[in-house]
């Protein structure tokens, strides 16, 4: 399946979590912290820290280390705080 | 050692402002609690000071007096209590709604509220993301909001300074008195000696004055409240109401009320209010209730359906039957006095409140009538 | 009987397993998309076919019995809203790791070790080519196992010497099958340096150094040293996750559920299995998963096997817990620039100026310095900033389980919660 990532196009393969694709793909961080502007990425792994937040079509607020892509899915790094749409 | 002049039984807002303005004529004051500073329902609420949901009334009054005295106080107190004079925004969806509204926002301004209708283009000017379903609104610049926690702080911190004690984990049981007058307070850890006692326990002043062998009644009334993860920091500018939400507050109705509130904070939450219900002191979760406060907050602001809501938190607001404070002299008892049954409005009055219950207490000229407030009426007292 | 059992792991699997077995109807609910939590990630896990398995599915609060589920991908808008009765719950929610912080720990590419661990055995994703895996306890070496499996270069420090195993034989000895577990990472261990431990990470963007400290007993630093590394995994020790247990009412002891033998909580009808009622590995969770999910369905044989497991497994979970801990010497490592609170970037300072205001129990110190007020509601700084509170006060912080305190055990959209079904029939 294929999905972009800040624009760029990305295979993923089956079972893996946003966080994963990122990752493995050298991504460290894709949110920038509201106060600080200070990058972010994963740090828990297991969905209880909400550091690795990053925009899913449009939707900010989605932890990248719980969610699984679907084909088509547009992610971009998250900045701040921000709102949907 | 010396002994207070008076002791202050409660250390949320109300018995902190009394506390403080007590100190800045000179007394000498302890302030008690049973838990830490500050932490029942003064912590538990929005920071509102609100003139818009107020018709005219004593209330309506003190909340203008308590406005005046703000800024003076808090310039006295020194400290930052995220005071924002961010204004609110009442509107309505529907034409009954705009119409009870419009009554309303005119009978305040005969009372002195600077309710200014506006149209739903300038509505939308104020607030970018507000639902096109307005039909009507009445923007109060009046309206304003503090950190309730901080200056509650910030109150008992100027207690200390001029001298006061703070003594929290310390519950007060009784009075002991001499010839029929207060003469100490009696606590879990020894008496304390005094002039005067201030029973100031929001929601519990019902418990606590029948201790004292002077009860008035006062009930809770369980609020719930809404925080959204932080958003951007203009989404919601001001206060934010629906219309209807004048009917909850007056109402005695023991079902679920709710009407909608929003507004945004320094840390860039946003809130969402508020319900009201006569659940005594149950705190557990119900979820119809923050469902409801969604459901409403969604309506006024759609933008806010996808935006992750982190938690609910609640408090119990005190309310007296005929739905006004208390704040006077108890009738029965000599050197006991009350201050407390500010239902969903304490923050806003403390400041009028601590200034008129210090006026009481020392014999000076009230600032505002307090025969609205006086402990001895009907349903009060008793 | 209906018993809803929430967490699939080790301890939710067994839970599951034994209330069908003993008669009842299962319902299993699970965040993740397949069985096995945290430690059987990567291996697929079964549960008895009686069992009704709910996955991708969040309990987001509970009413007494009545759980509120939300089903669908995470944090996603759209997700399926359910409530679900029960006659009995199990809680079976697990843990995750607890990180003390330090200088740098928030830079990208400073990992939790289960972070590494679930990408690793998950996903086959390595975090990083020159990797340290710092912190205490043995679950720091199946972390630097699977790294290693993956081609990169690990080191690993142990804070705490290896001494203390030496003061519990008996629970040693019980356990000896333990032990042959973790002989299995023996080349790992010869590559251990104890007493050691990463006190602070650098770098601009991303961590490309750490300090490597020498540490004393205390944890207060000897020496250090700095290293080159692409990625850091720490962690010291775990923290339960105890929100729903919380939420419904169970009394807490020591900072866990408690129980009696049977896994009933201080609540009727709510049973705690497993992680939430003490760290003690996967072997102890499922036996008393084991334990719990027969009470919970009224099994009429006691689970005798599992209640021997059961005790076996507390003593060494005992053994375990006095052979790592944490002592306060980390407070040592900080500046006051140091990140206490990651998701509000609440530093040490801001935590003093709290303090100095006057905040002095957990509820006020939260609300006054924002610590805990963010997306993760306290998970990941709750203990460190009750430490380091109570390391100011000079007593222990009141009503530090403030941090505890989530009516909505995760967040949810607020569209969802105005839609969300308010009985078991409804499903939106």
């Amino acid at each position: 399946m294929r999905i972009t990532v800040d624009g760029e196009p990305h295979d993923v393969p089956d079972g893996r979590t946003l966080a994963g694709v990122l990752i493995a793909a050298g991504r460290v961080s894709w949110r920038t912290t509201r106060n600080g502007g200070r990058p972010r990425g994963a740090f828990c792994g297991i969905g209880v820290c909400f550091d690795c937040l990053v925009v899913v079509n449009d939707v900010p607020d989605v932890r990248a280390c719980q969610r699984f892509p679907v084909d088509g899915d547009t992610v971009r790094t998250q900045r701040g705080a921000e709102l949907p749409g | 050692m010396r002994y207070p002049d008076v002791v202050v039984v409660g250390a949320g807002v109300i018995g902190a402002a009394c506390a403080e303005a007590l100190s800045a004529v000179g007394l000498h004051v302890t302030v008690l609690d049973r838990g830490p500073l500050g932490a029942g329902t003064s912590a538990a609420g929005e920071g509102n000071v609100l003139v818009s949901d107020k018709g005219p009334g004593p209330e309506l009054d003190l909340e203008l007096a308590s406005l005046r005295r703000w800024p003076d106080l808090l310039a006295d107190l020194g400290a930052d209590v995220e005071w924002d004079a961010k204004g609110g925004l009442v509107v309505a969806t529907g034409e009954t709604a705009a119409r009870t509204l419009a009554d309303f926002a005119a009978a305040q301004r005969t009372a002195g509220v600077d309710a200014r209708p506006v149209s739903p283009a300038e509505a939308f000017d104020l607030e970018p993301h507000l639902t096109r379903a307005v039909v009507a609104a009445v923007h109060y610049p009046q309206d304003a909001q503090l950190q309730p926690v901080l200056v509650t702080k910030a109150l008992l911190a100027a207690v200390r300074r001029r001298g006061g004690t703070l003594r929290p984990g310390l519950r007060a049981t009784g009075a002991r008195l001499v010839n029929g007058a207060v003469a100490a307070v009696r606590t879990n850890d020894g008496e304390v000696p005094c002039g005067a006692a201030v029973i100031a326990c929001g929601p519990w002043s019902g418990e606590v004055s029948a201790a004292f062998g002077a009860p008035v009644t006062v009930l809770p009334r369980r609020g719930v409240i809404l925080v959204t993860a932080a958003l951007p920091p203009d989404t919601v500018r001001h206060k934010v109401y629906d219309a209807d939400y004048v009917g909850a507050v007056a109402s005695g109705n023991a079902d679920l009320q709710v009407s909608t509130v929003v507004e945004s904070t320094a840390g860039g939450t946003v809130l969402i209010g508020s319900s009201r219900e006569r659940v005594g002191f149950d705190a557990s979760l119900r979820v119809e209730v923050p469902r409801a406060l969604a459901r409403r907050a969604v309506g006024l602001f759609p933008v806010l359906a996808d935006v992750p809501v982190l938690r609910a938190y609640g408090g119990f607001r005190p309310y007296a039957p005929d739905h006004l404070p208390i704040i006077g002299a108890d009738p029965r008892c000599p050197g006991l006095w009350h201050a407390t049954g500010h239902e969903g409005a304490g923050i806003g009055l403390a400041a009028a409140t601590g200034r008129l219950l210090a006026e009481l207490v020392t014999g000076a000229e009230p600032h505002v009538d307090p025969r609205p407030f006086r402990v001895d009426r009907p349903g009060v007292c008793g | 009987m209906r018993i809803v059992v929430v967490g699939g792991g080790p301890t939710g699997l067994a839970a599951a397993d034994a209330a069908a077995r003993a008669g009842a109807d299962v319902v299993l609910v699970d965040s993740e998309p397949r069985l096995g939590g945290q430690y059987h990630r990567g291996t697929e896990q079964r549960v008895d076919p009686r069992v009704r398995h709910l996955p991708d599915s969040t309990v987001w609060a509970a009413e007494g019995l009545r759980l509120h589920v939300r089903t669908g991908p995470a944090d996603s808008p759209h997700r399926t809203g359910r409530v679900l009765d029960a006659d009995a719950l199990v809680l079976a929610t697990g843990a995750h790791d607890r990180v003390v912080p330090f200088p740098g720990w928030d830079l990208p590419g400073v990992y939790t070790a289960g972070a590494a661990q679930a990408l690793a055995k998950g996903q086959g994703v390595a975090v990083g080519r020159r990797v340290v895996v710092s912190g205490t306890g043995p679950f720091l070496l199946p972390v630097a196992d699977s790294l290693v499996r993956l081609g990169s270069e690990v080191t690993v420090l142990e804070a705490n010497g290896l001494t203390g195993w030496a003061r519990h034989p008996r629970a040693v000895l019980a356990n000896a099958g333990k032990l042959g577990e973790l002989a299995g990472y023996a080349s790992l261990l010869r590559r251990v340096r104890t007493r050691s431990a990463v006190v602070a990470a650098h770098g601009e963007d991303r961590v490309t150094s750490v300090t490597v400290a020498r540490l004393r007993p205390d944890w207060s630093v000897r020496a250090g040293t700095r290293i080159a590394v692409d990625a850091v995994c720490v962690g010291h020790g775990f923290t339960p996750r105890l929100e729903l247990a919380v939420g419904l009412g169970c009394r807490l002891e020591d900072g866990f559920v408690r129980v009696d033998a049977t896994g009933a909580t201080s609540v009727p009808g709510v049973y705690a299995a497993g992680e939430i009622t003490g760290i003690g590995g996967a072997d102890l969770a499922a036996a008393e998963g084991a334990v719990a999910g027969a009470a919970a369905a009224r099994a009429p044989d006691p689970p005798t096997g599992a209640l021997r497991a059961v005790r076996r497994g507390r003593q060494f979970a005992a053994a375990l817990a006095a052979a790592h801990p944490v002592p306060s010497g980390w407070h040592g490592w900080l500046t006051p620039d140091t990140l206490v609170c990651r998701c509000e970037e609440v530093t040490v300072r801001d935590l003093d100026v709290a303090l100095d205001l006057g905040a002095a129990d957990g509820r006020t110190l939260k609300l006054v310095s924002r610590a805990g007020l963010g997306p993760c509601q306290g998970r990941m700084c709750g203990r460190a900033v009750a430490d380091l509170a109570a390391a100011r006060l000079g007593h222990p912080l009141p009503d530090a389980d403030a941090f505890h305190r989530r009516p909505f055990a995760t967040p949810l959209r607020l569209g969802e919660l105005a839609d969300t079904p308010l009985h078991p029939e409804e499903e939106l």
